[in-house]
């Protein structure tokens, strides 16, 4: 792409599309704009980039919430946050080392992405930690939804509807977060299990369980698996659970206390464990727990996939050969289990040619348009990047 | 008083063949179309405001309901769908020409997987029943509407409805994986599904609070959770609502985010002391209902480190349960708040906006003084963790004058929560009582951006055509 405009704030956004408008020029949306390795190739002459767009708006640690422009750098989020014991809850990854680049993520792109770690078993996604929006839409209109409260429900929620929509219905310039106190104390429970099928039954347990586990991973080793759950509380809390749901999982295989596993679930936060090799294609795959066992074994038939399993066995990260073979499989197995999968990270060419999501039913399909044609009235943001257009 | 949109001539003049027409489609006792059983359905939990359907329709199945819906598409009929009838917000009141959908028996639970932490219900199962068919294995679904012994999960969808216990487990959006529905032109479809986080746009999120302008929710599939060990409340009164504010404040900027915190002013405390008989401090200006969860000895510890920080602003009482019988003794004033009121004054109506929590003390003073200025009570009770308040505003339903000057009171209100930052509408949605203050909060072509995305579904406007937006062409 040789022409990228980078507006330093919300009115430059809005003529930017304008002018795009005026020449009917499809637009892609970036937020630290040097990735183009994300779902399909983007078909658009110019870019359009929010990194310019940074800074902190608004920290209420008492109220519970933070605004920021939609380029502010995460890293200074998390830090102002943390100078303040708080937190965004979902546990965001940093995807850095998968995609090996060097500019951090943006909020703007975190919401675009709705891209959640280990916490969001228990505490909810980045979309339900997302309160309010400004975004600029393809008449070159800006709109806000939600607000700066934690309890909104007026209107129709457009926050929700432009989570997780990748740039393909309106170009966010700022997000309102829900914040949350970082617990006090943190340890995981480790638990060697003799397969995969146990270590899921193993997480389910410790879900199940009144103590709040707040990370239920499982780590694929050469010669079984490590079933992880991990309480974060008060320290005192945190000293009694631990003990309490030692004994209730003791049936499932071997368990030990790790106490500093900050660091254990940053990794399983950015899929490190998964151990991909740098030819290998990534799928992101979420399913229902007791549905993993048995695609897990699926796709280790096919194609030797290798995996990591995180909330509760529900999300499935997999490595195998970028191959059209390896993707019918992934596709076959998550319809089976009646489950969602993302293409997340492959040649563009497979990206281009293959489905990076599974497709919609004919009369939601319909829908969509109808919805994309309402934001994006011309269909000048992202064309073609979830779904080739018809 | 609302308007509603006019009445469409030619579906009004052909209601007996309409009625023949529904029969054809439904079992027979499914199809309602004489006034006298027709009345029920009149209006909702918001009773100033009534009107009478062409008919109303109960189908046990989704297959029934699509057939419905593909009906009035084809005829151009109007529907207003229904679950309990407990809106607070006029959300179900019918149209005089409109098919009401009442999906009160669809109210089958479907599957129960509690290792998967999922049920499948149908949308006519009250919130409760849900709670109540998990809860042998310490299981709960956890949005707690007061209403929820009668409120339905299909209503509960549409208005992301809330409850005490939502600053811990969030509202209803946040414990849904999955609905199906059928689309105004008769479709059935599903979204989300039984996991989390489906790729592509988020269907699921867009419906939820759409207060039924979108589709037909049959059934839903909803998290369930296992329960804590234990709960226990604590009582903490202060002199001021100023005070009990700062409370709040420094209880969660200690990095403790209780499972509830409501708050009373004093006419809400007298109300529900009156009424329950609870042990509420009479002479407290403010009243916070403070709850944990966990073991006892955690119980213990979170209750006494909350205590110590309470004491630091002057409080007339700390009173910590002991026992789960004095915890329920606490919440049974806050539970009947919204009866207690009622003893006082059978007539009051009840709002729902959210401001920043720093603001609380401003505009309780500023509610104070509106009371003054419109001669009408008014008493608050608010959750006061999230910034969503309650405040009550009693009249007299027998005077239309005191009943206008009490809606006039109300918008005040709600434009005060707009002016310092906050919204409208936390969980009661705005249905037909708050259509037509939209415009404070929201900008003409933001609205339009709105009523759009309601016309990619919905294009010809015929499915609550009168919620939310302020009336136009459309309806
Ligand atoms: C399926 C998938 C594939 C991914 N592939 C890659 C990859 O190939 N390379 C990589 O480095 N990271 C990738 N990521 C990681 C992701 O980009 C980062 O985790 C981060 O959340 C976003 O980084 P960013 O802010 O730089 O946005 P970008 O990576 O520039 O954009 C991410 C997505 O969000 C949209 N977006 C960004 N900002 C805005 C905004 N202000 N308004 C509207 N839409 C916006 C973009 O159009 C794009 O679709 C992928 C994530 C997912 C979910
Ligand atoms: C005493 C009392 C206390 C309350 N306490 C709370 C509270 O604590 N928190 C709270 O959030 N609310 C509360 N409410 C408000 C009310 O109970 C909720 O809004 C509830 O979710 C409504 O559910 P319902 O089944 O009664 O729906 P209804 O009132 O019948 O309908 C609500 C809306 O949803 C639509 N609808 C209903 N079912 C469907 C369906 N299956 N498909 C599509 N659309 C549908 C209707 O058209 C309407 O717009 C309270 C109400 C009362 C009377």
């Amino acid at each position: 792409m040789s022409d990228f405009i980078a507006p330093a704030d919300e009115a430059g956004v809005v003529a930017a599309i304008q002018s795009a408008i005026a020449a009917r020029e499809p637009l892609s949306i970036e937020g630290n704009g040097s990735k183009r390795g994300l779902l399909r190739p983007v078909q658009a002459a110019r870019g359009l980039t929010t990194r310019g767009l940074t800074g902190i708006t608004l920290y209420k640690p008492t109220e519970l919430v933070l605004s920021a422009r939609a380029g502010t750098p995460m890293p200074e989020i998390e830090a102002t946050l943390a100078e303040r014991g708080q937190m965004l809850a979902p546990e965001p990854p940093d995807m850095r080392g998968i995609f090996g680049v060097a500019e951090p993520a943006t909020i703007g792109g975190l919401v675009a992405t709705n891209l959640s770690g280990p916490r969001r078993i228990t505490v909810g996604s980045v979309r339900d930690h997302l309160l309010g929006i400004r975004f600029v839409n393809g008449a070159g209109e800006v709109i806000r939804s939600g607000g700066r409260v934690l309890k909104n429900v007026t209107g129709l929620d457009l926050c929700k509807l432009l989570a997780g929509s990748h740039g393909t219905l309106g170009v966010l310039t700022e997000v309102t977060m829900k914040v949350l106190p970082a617990a006090e104390a943190s340890a995981t429970l480790a638990i060697a299990v003799p397969d995969l099928a146990a270590g899921v039954k193993a997480l389910s347990a410790g879900l199940t369980s009144p103590f709040g586990v707040t990370g239920a991973a499982l780590r694929i080793d050469p010669h079984g698996a490590t079933a992880l759950l991990r309480l974060e509380d008060l320290s005192e809390s945190v000293r009694y659970r631990g003990a309490r749901l030692r004994e209730d999982l003791a049936s499932f295989g071997d368990v030990s206390l790790i106490e500093d596993s900050a660091g254990l679930w940053r990794g399983i936060r950015d899929a490190e464990p998964l151990g991909a090799a740098e030819e290998d294609a990534i799928w992101r795959l979420s399913v229902r727990p007791s549905a993993a066992p048995a695609l897990a074994a699926a796709l280790q038939a096919a194609f030797g996939a290798r995996l990591l399993l995180d909330w509760g066995g529900g999300l499935i990260w997999v490595a195998g050969p970028a191959t059209e073979a390896a993707h019918a499989a992934v596709m076959a197995a998550t319809a089976a289990a009646r489950g969602s999968f993302t293409l997340f990270r492959a040649p563009a060419p497979m990206r281009a040619a293959l489905p990076v999501m599974p497709p919609e039913a004919p009369a939601l399909a319909a829908i969509a348009a109808r919805v994309q044609a309402a934001l994006d009235p011309f269909g000048l943001f992202n064309p073609g990047r979830m779904r080739s257009r018809p | 008083m609302i308007s509603l949109p006019p009445p469409k001539p030619e579906i009004l003049a052909r209601r007996d063949a309409i009625v023949a027409e529904l029969h054809a489609l439904l079992p027979a006792d499914a199809v309602i179309h004489e006034a006298l059983r027709m009345r029920p359905y009149e209006t909702d939990g918001l009773s100033a405001y009534r009107q009478m359907p062409l008919a109303v329709v109960l189908p046990s199945t989704t297959d029934q309901v699509a057939a419905v819906m593909r009906y009035c598409h084809e005829q151009g009929i109007r529907v207003v769908p229904r679950g309990a009838g407990t809106s607070l917000s006029g959300g179900a009141l019918p149209l005089e020409d409109a098919v009401v959908i009442g999906l009160m028996r669809m109210n089958r639970i479907l599957e129960i997987d509690f290792d998967d932490r999922l049920a499948v219900v149908e949308a006519g199962v009250t919130n409760l029943g849900i709670t109540k068919a998990v809860e042998h294995e310490g299981f709960f679904y956890a949005p707690d509407p007061s209403s929820q012994l009668a409120c339905m999960i299909g209503g509960n969808v549409n208005m992301n409805s809330g409850g005490a216990h939502c600053l811990k487990y969030g509202v209803t959006a946040n414990n849904l994986l999955g609905l199906k529905l059928v689309t105004p032109t008769g479709d059935i479809v599903e979204v989300g599904g039984d996991h989390l986080d489906s790729a592509g746009y988020d269907w699921l999120g867009l419906m939820t609070g759409s207060e039924g302008m979108l589709g037909i929710v049959t059934e839903v599939t909803v998290r369930i959770l296992r329960g804590p060990e234990g709960a226990r409340a604590m009582l903490a009164a202060f002199k001021g609502t100023e005070i009990a504010g700062q409370a709040v404040d420094a209880i969660i900027g200690s990095g403790i985010i209780p499972v509830a915190l409501e708050f009373m002013d004093k006419p809400c405390i007298h109300a529900c002391e009156a009424f329950a008989h609870a042990g509420y401090p009479l002479d407290a200006e403010a009243m916070l209902i403070i709850e944990v969860e966990g073991s006892v000895a955690e119980q213990d510890f979170l209750l006494h480190r909350i205590k110590e920080i309470c004491a630091r602003f002057d409080p007339i009482s700390l009173k910590v349960a002991t026992s789960v019988e004095e915890s329920m003794a606490i919440w049974k004033g806050r539970k009947g708040a919204f009866g207690a009121v009622g003893r006082i004054s059978p007539d009051y109506l009840c709002m729902d906006g959210t401001i920043p929590t720093g603001e609380l003390p401003f505009v309780l003073k500023r509610i104070g003084e509106m009371s003054t200025q419109y001669g009408l009570q008014v008493a608050n009770v608010f959750h006061a963790g999230d910034g969503n308040l309650h405040p009550l505003i009693m009249f007299d339903a027998n005077d239309p004058a005191s009943f206008h000057r009490a809606e006039a009171f109300g918008a005040d209100i709600l434009k005060l929560c707009v002016e310092v930052g906050g919204c409208l509408t936390g969980e009661h949605g705005v249905g037909v009582e708050k259509r037509d203050l939209m415009h404070v909060q929201f900008h003409p072509h933001e609205l339009d951006q709105q009523r759009a995305i309601k016309t990619a579904f919905d294009p010809a406007w015929l499915l609550n055509p009168h919620k939310v937006f302020p009336l136009t062409e459309h309806a």
